[in-house]
């Protein structure tokens, strides 16, 4: 069904929901909520753990931005591994974060896709990145040492995947890969859970071009980084974070004219300022993604860190003058 | 909707590699490879992971688009040398940018490379091999890790050698690959075997042509796949001969790559420009790899004789006769042509003063030039002994001369040669090939030998030397026994305030183990010479007036530094306690372990082994290497560097075989039992029941036919006995248990039998006598050749009767389909660990092993003092069936396995200690 759509006009992907959450100032107190008052380590800043202590909060974020224009909103899930909560303590938690955060965003989709039944509204389930990295040595001085192997790697994400599908999430979203081994294990639980639960959800993968270099931080190209990940059939290929939307062209023409997927991107809001926020403002974002748009490069837009419905908005309504790129499909069904 | 213009094989590194029907041949780099690369396998061996990083960086420099890396070899840990070089080789941006080819024909080592490498890989190689079953498990997961894959022509029934089985079996890949699995066609690359021509051999005269018309049905019937091969095979029949094998390689490639051949391993500096080959030489190799005539074969063999001619001497170039006498002398010594070398000495001793004179100017001369080549790596040790050969001969030639003249002239006295030095394989040890070899080398400088032989007692080496008055004493050793064996002579030679300079060679020896062990017994030199062209050096630089002092300081400083450097290593090794280490044991699933019961229980004896059948089963590359001349087997008859050399030696090998086989100049016999074992509480021991036969039903048997004992007899009692395995206990990464033998044999108290079973074979009987018999015909060239043969086939012997065990006795692997090289490779299910070997080092096992099976009574292999084997050509071992059995190597164990150890057996602490020793950490 989304391939159908893909196929008529650009989808919007929703914006940051962490620069979202800061905007209720939540404290520890918020953070931890009666549920984990007690916990004994700190809980302030795990922004996952808001689908279970203020899930209205949540609800809330997905709601604005579905109503800013959004066709597709993310889970809350960015760091629901059991790698990723393991700075919290929570690694047994994982399992209900995610289920959790798919409910709430299915929910909020279902309500707006009820009120505009031409326009149905998507939850894609968001798998981070975790914060180790499985082809890197975080010492410098041992290049050879890995904190974290693929299999580790590979049953965390697995946990992940089967609750943001058990919560009901129509697509998985892998994203933010700068180690793209450690995206390949991410897909390599995918096809596990597609092949034991015989059902076929539709995958985005999303890169992160680190810098200037132009490279993944694992040190490949655009077009390497799209070899690397294309034995698995997806729905979309696409880079999100770390470049503002004029830096990402480049790459999302390797992608445009090398992938025979439907092209993603969702760019921060310009680089950050020397207080590491962002300023770019919605008209500016527009305007740089009318290039995407008028050379043909992207299915999918949305924004990573720093954007707002504001943002959003101002993309879905630039992005509704435009078609797609065209891309002949292989075999992706919702 | 597909769109054909993107079914291209894309692989990527840093960089992307997308290989389109417009791509040139791409070239894969293999020089990471173990089984290809002598340097390579010795960095990985030795750790030198940042070497052999260089290895790979020259390739990636070099222009190679892809890196081929493999770590298959039976001494080094396969998977973890994998995964360790393949995470160091992503860390370097310079060699990580091109793809990988992950090389193994274990899966667990692909799958592990697999998993740490981030782009696209080729995975090299899977087949149908093992069936259908193993195959689309093998794709499915390649296809799900993201990696492109080699696909050999090789199925249930064997390895695809012709047309029709090419395509057959590349068909049946094809379609279960692309329907089954739904592999991508694009991501398929066959490998359709490249096989030699021009063999002499009529079945092989298609082999080229059916790989070329092979390849282009593969890639005209099966869409989108690729094809690929090890070039350098196809011209196998020609080595030694690099202008006809490069002419051949181009050719090849040229109708190979027409055909749709685009990937493959070729070396770039064994091939010529297709169109400079001269077209006569063209034409003759193209009706070779085209088949063009029937009497292609013997046309080029014939003109590949006049392209020998043009580049290098011919053996029948007989020009250099016109030469003058020296250079004909020195011509005849370099070479080994011991042809004219009588006639020569003759002009020679008619135009000296005195017949002395021809042995120190025109001899001397000679094989000065010998041992300056070989100083500088430009000869090889099997030429040098041919040239000790021809020395021997001209001397055996002049004596009488020197005799006389000697009488006429009675007041001059003996001419001085270099020195004196004695040489002896220590107490207890049989083996000399190396000590053989050394001997030689050192004589053909101008040394005198005497050679004691071997299972030399101290009291033999220090009254001979004392007798002789020699200038330097030699010991060599092959087996663990033997290093104190020589600590021992070094106090007895303190004792009796020797001042020689003592050296140190053989098999087990080390530069460690002399600097630590041996050194700090003797206040004069020891020395650590662990090849024949070190020796000559060292013994010069020991005996040299002038510079003899100052070489000794610097060699007992050298040991001293040495010393303190090992004992303050810095990387301190961690050791489990033995508990632990036993808590930490590999542990089989022994409820879904498969034991299969041996077909034939007890005890089998082999009295005449046909040594015919042993042939095929030779594994060549120990052999080149006992001549010092290192590299795998086949490949080192090509080798850049020692082909040429390697070829002689193998063509004069294959001619004493011969000689051995029709003559039957050895015997070879051996024995196995196969019994009911368990392990018991204690992890350690493995208890082991076997019946004696109370009437010995001994048969003497014509035949190689197992002779079955005691299974017809009347009456019959078990007797049990105790293999005492030893434990890793060496700390390693968590989750690597901690090995011994015993963790392969089912526990007691899991109440399922369980088997083992043990072996001897020999294949020396005859070996002494015939080697003495050349070495009195001034042979030694022939002398040492029929040692090293007689080993090699000792080994083939194991391996022979190992597949026997395998497929019939024991039958656990009834099925087994092996190649030699695979059975090399131990790609087999089982193992075969050896007493005094890395698994089992400790060699006091061979006891128990020599009285279960009555090994000295039935087949003659005796027990030295210091448990080796005599005749030396002997293997002994276990045979353990379980399919998790893997050979590991134990390592170093602590004080408290030794104890533990000294009270299973019954023996002192202080006799453990002795026969451990080589085991034990010392940090």
């Amino acid at each position: 069904m989304i391939k159908d759509l893909l196929q008529k006009r650009i989808l919007v992907l929703d914006g940051a929901m962490g620069t979202m959450l800061q905007r209720y100032k939540f404290t520890e107190e918020d953070f931890r909520g009666e549920r984990f008052a007690a916990w004994e380590h700190p809980l302030q800043g795990n922004n996952d753990l808001l689908s279970l202590t203020q899930p209205e909060a949540i609800a809330e974020v997905h709601r604005k931005y579905f109503a800013a224009g959004a066709d597709i909103v993310e889970t809350n899930t960015f760091s629901g591994t059991t790698i990723a909560m393991a700075d919290y303590y929570m690694q047994d938690l994982v399992y209900e974060l995610n289920y959790e955060s798919a409910r709430i965003a299915k929910k909020v989709a279902d309500e707006f896709t009820a009120k505009e039944p031409n326009k149905p509204r998507f939850v894609a389930g968001s798998i981070g990145p975790t914060n180790k990295t499985a082809s890197m040595s975080p010492d410098v001085n041992d290049p050879g040492f890995r904190a974290i192997s693929f299999d580790e790697l590979r049953i965390a994400y697995k946990q992940q995947v089967e609750a943001l599908l058990d919560g009901g999430a129509d697509l998985l979203l892998v994203e933010t890969i700068f180690d793209t081994l450690n995206a390949k294990a991410a897909l390599f639980a995918i096809e596990e859970v597609k092949e034991e639960r015989k059902i076929d959800p539709p995958i985005m993968v999303s890169g992160t071009i680190t810098d200037a270099s132009g490279r993944t931080l694992s040190g490949q190209t655009a077009e390497a980084f799209l070899i690397s990940i294309s034995h698995i059939p997806i729905l979309s290929v696409g880079f999100n974070c770390a470049l503002g939307a004029d830096q990402l062209v480049p790459h999302l023409e390797v992608l445009a004219n090398k992938s025979s997927h439907f092209v993603s991107a969702h760019p921060n809001a310009g680089l950050p300022n020397a207080f590491g926020e962002y300023d770019e403002t919605p008209a500016q974002m527009a305007a740089q993604i009318q290039e995407y748009v008028e050379k043909g490069l992207v299915n999918i837009v949305g924004g990573c860190c720093g954007t707002t419905p504001e943002h959003i908005k101002a993309i879905a309504e630039l992005v509704q003058k435009f078609e797609p790129r065209g891309v002949f499909l292989e075999t992706v069904s919702l | 909707m597909s769109d054909s213009k993107l079914k291209y094989l894309k692989l990527s590194g840093l960089e992307p590699l997308i290989i389109t029907p417009e791509s040139n041949f791409v070239n894969v780099g293999e020089r990471t490879n173990v089984a290809g690369s002598k340097k390579f396998l010795r960095l990985i061996k030795d750790e030198k992971f940042e070497e052999a990083l260089n290895v790979a960086r020259d390739q990636v420099e070099g222009g190679a688009q892809i890196i081929d890396i493999n770590m298959d070899d039976g001494l080094i840990d396969g998977k973890e040398a994998m995964v360790k070089f393949l995470n160091l080789v992503i860390a370097e941006p310079d060699i990580a940018r091109v793809p990988i080819m992950i090389d193994s024909s274990k899966w667990e080592i692909i799958e592990a490379g697999l998993q740490v490498v981030q782009g696209k890989c080729v995975v090299n190689s899977i087949s149908l091999k093992e069936g259908e079953k193993e195959f689309i498990h093998h794709a499915t997961l390649i296809k799900r890790y993201g990696a492109a894959v080699i696909v050999m022509a090789f199925d249930e029934v064997g390895q695809a050698d012709n047309f029709d089985r090419r395509i057959e079996i590349s068909k049946r890949s094809y379609d279960i690959l692309v329907n089954q699995v739904g592999f991508p066609p694009e991501d398929i690359i066959f490998d359709l075997n490249i096989f030699p021509v021009a063999t002499g051999m009529d079945e092989h005269k298609l082999n080229a042509l059916d790989f070329i018309k092979a390849t282009k049905w593969v890639k005209s019937n099966l869409p989108h796949c690729h094809v690929s091969g090890g070039v350098s095979n196809v011209s196998f029949s020609f080595r030694g001969n690099n202008p006809v094998r490069e002419a051949m390689h181009s050719v090849f490639l040229y109708h190979a790559i027409k055909a749709g051949m685009n990937i493959g391993i070729v070396n770039p500096t064994m091939l010529e420009i297709y169109d400079d080959i001269p077209k006569d030489l063209l034409d003759r190799v193209e009706d070779v790899i085209l088949n063009r005539r029937d009497d292609a074969t013997e046309r080029l063999l014939d003109f590949a004789e006049s392209v020998v001619g043009k580049v290098k001497e011919s053996k029948v170039d007989l020009s250099w006769r016109e030469e003058p006498l020296q250079n004909r002398i020195t011509r005849a010594l370099v070479k080994g042509i011991d042809q004219y070398i009588i006639e020569d000495v003759e002009e020679a001793r008619q135009a000296a003063d005195k017949p002395i004179m021809v042995i120190e100017v025109n001899l001397m001369t000679g094989m000065n030039v010998v041992g300056d080549l070989f100083g500088s790596g430009k000869m090889f040790l099997p030429q040098v002994v041919k040239s000790a050969r021809v020395m021997k001969k001209a001397v055996a030639y002049l004596l009488p001369y020197i005799e006389e003249e000697k009488l006429a002239n009675p007041q001059e006295g003996d001419t001085e040669g270099n020195g004196k030095i004695l040489m002896a394989t220590v107490k207890g040890d049989v083996h000399d090939i190396g000590k053989n070899i050394v001997s030689v080398v050192l004589a053909c400088n101008n040394y005198e030998i005497i050679d004691l032989g071997v299972m030399v007692p101290p009291e033999k080496i220090i009254a001979k030397a004392i007798e002789h008055n020699v200038d330097v004493i030699g010991l060599s050793g092959l087996i663990t026994p033997s290093l104190d064996e020589m600590v021992h002579l070094a106090k007895e030679m303190q004792r009796k305030n020797f001042t020689v300079p003592l050296l140190i060679g053989g098999a087990t020896t080390s530069k460690a183990h002399t600097a630590v062990k041996i050194d700090p017994q003797y206040s004069q030199s020891v020395v650590h010479v662990n090849d024949a062209s070190r020796a000559v050096t060292v013994v010069g630089d020991l005996l040299q007036k002038e510079t003899s002092k100052a070489y000794k300081k610097s060699i007992k400083d050298d040991y001293e530094i040495f010393r303190e450097k090992f004992k303050n290593r810095s990387q301190h090794k961690e050791y489990r306690p033995l508990e632990t280490a036993r808590a930490n044991r590999f542990k089989i699933d022994w409820e879904s372990s498969e034991i299969v019961k041996p077909n034939e229980l007890g005890i089998q004896v082999i009295t005449d082994m046909d040594l015919e059948k042993l042939v095929p089963f030779i594994d060549w590359t120990p052999f080149f290497r006992s001549w010092e001349l290192h590299g795998k087997y086949p490949d080192i008859l090509t080798d850049k560097v020692v082909g040429d050399q390697a070829t002689d030696l193998f063509a004069d090998a294959q001619k004493m075989l011969n000689e051995i086989l029709t003559g039957k100049k050895l015997r070879g016999k051996g024995i196995f039992g196969l019994f009911p074992a368990n392990t018991l509480e204690n992890h350690d021991d493995i208890e082991v029941h076997r019946q004696t036969d109370i009437h010995d039903s001994r048969q003497s048997s014509p035949t190689d036919q197992a002779t079955d004992l005691g299974q017809d007899s009347a009456a019959v009692e078990t007797k049990t006995y105790r293999f005492r395995s030893l434990r890793q206990q060496l700390k390693r990464r968590d989750g690597v248990p901690d090995y011994a033998l015993s963790d392969f044999i089912a526990p007691k108290k899991t109440g399922i039998q369980d088997y083992i079973g043990c072996f001897c074979v020999t294949t020396g009987f005859g070996t002494d006598e015939l080697s003495d018999k050349y070495r009195e015909d001034l042979d030694d060239y022939s002398s040492i050749m029929v040692k090293a043969l007689a080993d090699r086939l000792a080994e083939a012997f194991a391996e022979y009767l190992h597949k026997q065990v395998r497929m019939k006795h024991w039958g656990y692997a009834a099925n087994e389909d092996l190649t030699n090289e695979a059975l090399i490779n131990e790609n087999y299910k089982g193992i075969r660990p050896a007493p005094g070997y890395p698994a089992c080092p400790d060699h006091l096992e061979k006891l128990t092993i020599w009285e279960m099976l009555e090994v000295e009574e039935r087949i003659g292999v005796k027990l030295t003092d210091s448990l080796a084997m005599w005749p030396a050509s002997s293997v002994s071992g276990y045979y353990f069936a379980n399919p998790e059995a893997k050979y590991f190597g134990l390592g170093k164990i602590k004080e408290d396995q030794v104890a533990d150890f000294a009270e299973r057996k019954g023996i002192s602490l202080e006799k453990a200690t002795k026969w451990l020793a080589p085991n034990i950490a010392d940090d």
